[in-house]
């Protein structure tokens, strides 16, 4: 049993990261990508809210949306499964709020440190994305809080390695349209490729 | 109300729909400040459905039905959405959307809903259309937030093409499901470029793109 979620953990870093190979959460990774110290701290925040949302979602998904989930209210021909998106989304920027009152409230320096980045996740489609995949793969209770976990901590890597290569390249010389968003592009395809290597490996 | 409305007339003589001012709302995000490889938006989708044309035109018609819609309704209602909830007004209004085209996809083009993914569901968050909504149809009325939507768009779709042209053409040899490369290239030894299906070669095509089409612009970034 271990095993296998270990192996969810490591695919879900490194063999299929969520940036790399999925491509989502792109705009705030080239937005916030400059400097080391603040895509550490959104890389922080997004596997926080990460590791959080996908098991909520979860639980809404499975109790209440899913197809005759709701048949621990008497209503087991409901199918109300449409309504996935909206739910998912809402429930994704309610638990930013939470967090964010939480975090607030109990540990002012990692609010400091965090608070500016929460807002922003609202809408990073790292973390939606995160939710739906596990809907379509039908994950369990134990797979989707390790799954949202290693995608979180697969995002973060990613986030950190770009912000030191664009640390060390600032001052190389590049061709005047290549610059900003198009050798960010080229760097980002060298790394997907290099994280490639990983696919195969199982445990 | 009426006495408002008058006030208005008075002040603006109404506009006619297809102005310079109008055209340069829906031609702009065309190349000049193209959603993605100008402002840097929606870069997400743009990656993931390009594998092959298909999918990538499905998905730039999704994109431009819900884009379009939520700025006019964005537009309609931003005299009454206060300022403090916008943000999960417009989430709502796309949301709504995205769940129609969602259905839509399903009933009528379940195969490409089926490729598409989770990507269906992530125009969501696809920034261009939170960022036209917050940036132009909130400020704007409803017909320039049309043309502003229908710009963006297709500033949106035509890279989207692009991309998924070279993507299939040099990745598996066809454009839009029909075997272009010749047979006797193949006997001469001419193979398909794995690296295109593959997500690097995205990353690397988006990258010269932008470089191709920022060199033609002269636009310096940073």
């Amino acid at each position: 049993m271990l095993e296998h979620y270990l192996s969810l953990f490591v695919k879900s870093v490194f063999v299929e990261n969520i940036l790399l190979a999925f491509f989502l959460g792109m705009c705030s990774f080239l937005a916030v990508s400059k400097k080391v110290e603040t895509s550490i701290g959104l890389g922080v925040a997004v596997t926080f809210v990460m590791t959080i949302t996908t098991p909520v979602n979860w639980a809404i998904n499975n109790y209440l949306l899913k197809d005759g989930a709701l048949a621990w209210a008497g209503l087991p021909n409901v199918d109300l499964s449409f309504l996935g998106f909206i739910t998912y989304i809402a429930t994704i920027a309610a638990m930013v709020q939470l967090v964010e009152m939480v975090i607030d409230r109990y540990s002012p320096k990692l609010y400091a440190a965090l608070g500016i980045f929460l807002p922003l996740i609202a809408v990073n489609c790292a973390i939606l994305g995160a939710s739906l995949f596990m809907v379509e793969r039908d994950y369990t209770a134990g797979e989707s809080i390790v799954f949202g976990f290693g995608s979180g901590i697969g995002w973060f890597l990613a986030i950190v390695a770009m912000a030191s290569i664009r640390h060390k390249i600032r001052y190389s010389n590049v061709p005047n349209g290549l610059k900003g968003l198009g050798i960010t592009m080229l760097i980002t395809g060298l790394m997907s490729m290099a994280f490639m290597i990983f696919s195969g490996i199982q445990l | 109300m009426a006495e408002v409305e008058l006030q208005e007339a008075v002040v603006k003589p109404r506009e006619k729909m297809f102005s310079k001012k109008n055209m340069r709302v829906l031609k702009e995000p065309l190349m000049d400040n193209n959603p993605i490889t100008f402002q840097v938006l929606g870069i997400c989708s743009t990656l993931a459905v390009t594998v092959q044309v298909r999918t990538a035109l499905v998905m730039s018609l999704a994109v431009m039905f819900v884009v379009t819609l939520s700025n006019v309704a964005v537009s309609l209602l931003r005299k009454y959405i206060p300022s403090k909830i916008r943000i999960i007004v417009e989430l709502a209004v796309i949301a709504t959307l995205v769940i129609l085209v969602d259905q839509i996809l399903k009933a009528y083009l379940f195969d490409i809903s089926k490729q598409l993914s989770v990507f269906v569901g992530l125009i969501i968050t696809n920034c261009i259309i939170m960022g036209r909504a917050e940036a132009f149809a909130l400020q704007n009325s409803p017909w320039p937030s049309f043309l502003d939507g229908l710009g963006n768009a297709l500033g949106y779709g035509w890279i989207l093409m692009t991309i998924s042209t070279f993507r299939e053409l040099l990745g598996s040899g066809s454009f839009f499901g029909l075997h272009i490369i010749p047979h006797s290239w193949y006997a001469a030894g001419y193979e398909n470029m794995g690296l295109m299906v593959l997500a690097p070669g995205a990353f690397i095509l988006l990258g010269l793109l932008v470089w191709v089409q920022r060199t033609l612009t002269k636009t310096v970034h940073e």
